[in-house]
């Protein structure tokens, strides 16, 4: 299992890309972080979801 | 600078008056954190943003109605340089981008995003924390509208990576941006950046 957001999700064996299609996240105002690093958005297509990962999506809102 | 000691501390100024700041984007929340950061005494800060002041900035943003139609870039180094005679600036006029980036923050120690659009936002965190690994960022996301002062924080989300705001309320057609959650947000990451500065890293 893997955590996302605080959510137990069965996504172990995913790539970023691959669970971030089963969402509505718009990929170009998110940032990833994995296990405490950030994943650059390049490697989101090669990043495979391990079980145990804790995953955060930060989503940025327009406004400042 | 001794007035400044007066307040601080001398090794607390002596970290700050040694620092570099970058704050990109000179709108509601890069001109409050430029002038908080000159205050505070930070030695030096670059300022990036491709544009003029504007009428409609003025209920938010730290500018004068005689700077209508003035570059921020110039308009914000004359404020900073009335405040704080001895800061060192470093002011581009352009539009960070994926390709000018690494170039424009090379000599940052703390890279502030403040940003008004969530891509670009979303942009220039990848490429601060993917390209430059020995940068500190502080981002913004959420400050919009007339939500209570108390729901704007800071949280650290990794080791190099801060995000001040509630995350939640963003700009729209119906909400729109007042000036003191804008500057509660701008105060948030300028104190982060001093917080860093002063290598109290949690928040």
């Amino acid at each position: 299992m893997v955590r996302a957001n605080g959510e137990e999700l069965d996504i172990a064996g995913k790539t970023i890309t691959e669970y971030l299609a089963m969402t509505d996240y718009d990929v170009r105002v998110i940032a990833v972080e994995r296990n405490e690093e950030i994943v650059p958005k390049a490697r989101y297509a090669e990043t495979v979801l391990c079980d145990g990962d804790v995953v955060e999506i930060v989503t940025f809102m327009g406004g400042g | 600078m001794s007035a400044l000691i007066q307040r601080h501390g001398a090794a607390l100024q002596g970290a700050f008056s040694a620092a570099t700041v970058a704050v990109c984007g000179l709108g509601g929340l890069g001109s409050n954190i430029a002038i908080l950061l000159a205050r505070a005494g930070i030695g030096k800060l670059i300022l990036i943003d491709f544009d003029r002041v504007d009428i409609t900035n003025l209920h938010r943003q730290q500018y004068k109605a005689s700077q209508i139609g003035v570059y921020k870039t110039d308009a914000l180094t004359d404020n900073l340089r009335e405040i704080a005679p001895y800061i060192e600036l470093e002011a581009h006029t352009e539009r960070i981008t994926e390709d000018n980036a690494v170039m424009l923050l090379k000599d940052a120690d703390i890279v502030c995003e403040a940003f008004d659009d969530a891509k670009a936002k979303a942009m220039l965190t990848d490429i601060v924390l993917s390209e430059m690994p020995d940068k500190y960022l502080v981002t913004a996301s959420g400050m919009a509208g007339m939500g209570t002062a108390n729901s704007i924080k800071t949280r650290r989300i990794t080791s190099r990576f801060y995000l001040s705001g509630d995350e939640i309320s963003e700009v729209s057609d119906d909400i729109g941006l007042v000036a003191p959650r804008v500057a509660l947000c701008a105060a948030h990451q300028a104190h982060t950046v001093l917080r860093i500065i002063a290598k109290q890293f949690e928040v």
